[in-house]
């Protein structure tokens, strides 16, 4: 019966890898039937802390990719940054530790019939779900370009088995540490104009994935960018994620970023009034 | 060998058949649960407090965690009794869940008229008359902080409404002297009350030394405030011990629901333990009836304000 959350599960999932990566952990789940529903631009939910924690409220995840394993049936990856209590609790689970999970939740990055040129654009480890990502565009004959940006080069995540699955691979670095020095914006319009690039798929921080729509604005590119607003619930309920996003009618509506995202259609983005709230009745 | 536990309960002329509500304002109108478990299966779907027209509600940042709890700063965000009405009610009622609509106005009159737009729906099993969210631009606005006001507002809504169907006045913990109040909105013709509302809280964001909400103030929520809860049921059920009481305040557990239940509450809604656990009304509601039989109730009302049972 139900219209919203439609493949999402809770269950009780074992750890099976916590690697350190860079500044970031790759952490992998052992999920089962949970990686048959789980598209790219989806996230998780996860509990933290343990049963006597003072922190009440799920911590969310992009889904970095999922496989199928002969071995341990369905995994799940994902690429997390110990920044605050909730993701340093999950970076210190030792391997067979059982955590309580819902996924997957959210909008998925949407994937064309057609073989386009893709321009994949991270920040941070808002690069983790593009590698899955690619991987599904690439299998649909697209050419798969990847320009990924961080202040460091330890915060670039570009595993070696993801760049097999892009067809060109540019690193920005603010402090210039890994790659060229700069941001992923520098030379995006050339990138965009040089290589037809048709649709752009982007994942990181508010402000790179805002400056992306203002540059391309009047191109005719389409920019999916995967948002991140800070959430209580993941699941639609407490109202706290929502971003202002235009309608057809040219109105604005505060839309919530869990179930009407994290994937959303750039351009429709009010960028100017998050943080604020749109004039007018809703 | 037990006999299963009648978890049935009452709330004013309405009947459900357990105690366990969702809260409103954390449950949006249900459609996003509804993967978790069936609806029908609670006691009532509480709505979120709709109001007159749709609302965009306070700008972000929303939310903020604090220890065993959160603020939040949402500011009635929703669309309006008439697309409400339109879709949302109907589409509960189809999945046979008995709903409670929660209204909440900027005036006395906007009360008025959302109740008169309630009168004709058919299938509803209460109203609950939101004059406690913290969230609003006027603290001024919060009328159940005013004696006077409180009564205004349940006064329009009992009168315009007529005698059918129940309503809960919600009320905040935020005064000094809550059974007044609670008595005021029953003396205008509350048939049951909801207690408690969040809490008025804030949190100071330490890189940028401001209030970390877009609102600045926040309501909080979660295990942080049951105590206050169960203080604030068990006295206004001291004080007027015919009137229902629909509990809610930080209950995670059926151990938390059977307190605020022996404090004085005939339901239980649980609020923000759905964001951390979105099947948490079906584990409390089992939970709950494994404790009530294990304490040898028969009946989950005998337990109602049990804890009251030795005083004068």
């Amino acid at each position: 019966m139900a219209t919203i959350n439609k493949s999402a599960v809770q269950e009780m999932v074992t750890i099976l890898s916590n690697k350190r990566v860079g500044a970031y952990h790759q952490i992998l789940l052992n999920v089962g039937d949970i990686v048959k529903n789980c598209r790219p631009g989806n996230f998780v939910a996860i509990s933290v802390g343990g049963d006597t924690s003072k922190m009440i409220l799920r911590r969310a995840f992009a889904i970095s990719r999922v496989s199928e394993s002969s071995q341990y049936g369905g995994t799940m990856e994902l690429i997390v940054a110990p920044h605050g209590s909730g993701s340093k609790w999950l970076c210190s689970q030792a391997e067979g530790t059982e955590i309580d999970v819902v996924a997957p939740l959210g909008t998925a990055f949407g994937i064309p019939t057609e073989p386009i040129s893709a321009l994949l654009i991270g920040g941070g480890y808002g690069s983790a779900p593009l590698f899955g990502l690619a991987d599904v565009l690439k299998s649909r004959g697209c050419k798969v370009d990847m320009l990924l940006g961080a202040s460091v080069g330890s915060k670039i995540y570009a595993p070696m088995e993801g760049k097999r699955s892009v067809n060109s691979l540019k690193i920005y670095t603010e402090d210039g540490s890994m790659g060229e020095t700069g941001r992923v914006t520098e030379n995006l319009l050339d990138i965009v104009r040089d290589r037809n690039i048709d649709v752009i798929y982007s994942c990181g921080p508010m402000a790179m994935l805002s400056a992306i729509t203002a540059l391309v604005a009047d191109l005719e590119v389409i920019h999916q960018c995967a948002v991140e607003e800070s959430m209580a619930c993941g699941i639609g309920i407490c109202m706290t994620c929502v971003l202002p996003v235009r309608n057809e009618d040219g109105s604005t509506s505060m839309l919530r970023s869990c179930i009407d995202g994290p994937v959303m259609d750039g351009s429709t983005v009010r960028w100017d009034l998050v943080g604020e709230v749109p004039e007018g009745t809703a | 060998m037990t006999l299963p536990v009648d978890m049935s309960t009452t709330l004013g002329n309405a009947w459900f058949p357990t105690p366990i509500f969702t809260a409103s304002g954390c449950a949006s109108s249900g459609k996003e649960l509804a993967q978790f478990f069936p609806l029908n299966q609670v006691g009532a779907i509480v709505t979120k407090s709709v109001m007159s027209k749709p609302r965009h509600g306070r700008p972000t940042p929303r939310m903020a965690e604090t220890p065993s709890g959160m603020l939040n700063s949402i500011g009635l965000q929703g669309p309006g009794i008439d697309a409400f009405l339109a879709n949302d009610v109907p589409w509960l009622l189809e999945q046979k869940a008995r709903v409670i609509v929660s209204i909440a106005g900027e005036t006395v009159e906007e009360y008025s008229t959302l109740a008169r737009k309630l009168r004709s729906v058919s299938g509803i099993s209460a109203v609950e008359v939101n004059i406690s969210c913290p969230n609003v631009e006027n603290r001024g606005m919060v009328f159940a902080c005013d004696p006077e006001s409180s009564r205004r507002v349940i006064d329009g809504v009992r009168k315009t409404i007529g005698g059918e169907l129940p309503i809960i006045a919600k009320l905040s913990p935020d005064v000094t002297d809550l059974p007044a109040i609670a008595r005021g909105v029953v003396d205008a013709g509350a048939d049951g009350l909801a207690l408690i509302n969040t809490v008025l809280g804030m949190v100071i964001n330490i890189d940028s030394m401001k209030p970390h909400l877009g609102g600045k103030t926040g309501g909080l929520s979660g295990p942080a405030i049951k105590p206050v809860a169960v203080r604030a049921i068990y006295q206004v059920h001291a004080a007027l011990p015919k009137v229902p009481i629909l509990g809610m305040g930080g209950v995670a557990s059926g151990r938390d629901a059977l307190e605020l239940i022996l404090a004085g509450a005939s339901g239980v809604s649980v609020g923000t333990a759905s964001f951390g656990n979105p099947k948490a009304l079906i584990d409390i509601q089992n939970e709950l009836r494994d404790l009530l039989a294990a304490r040898g109730f028969a009946t989950m009302q005998q337990a109602i304000g049990y804890a009251h049972r030795d005083e004068a």
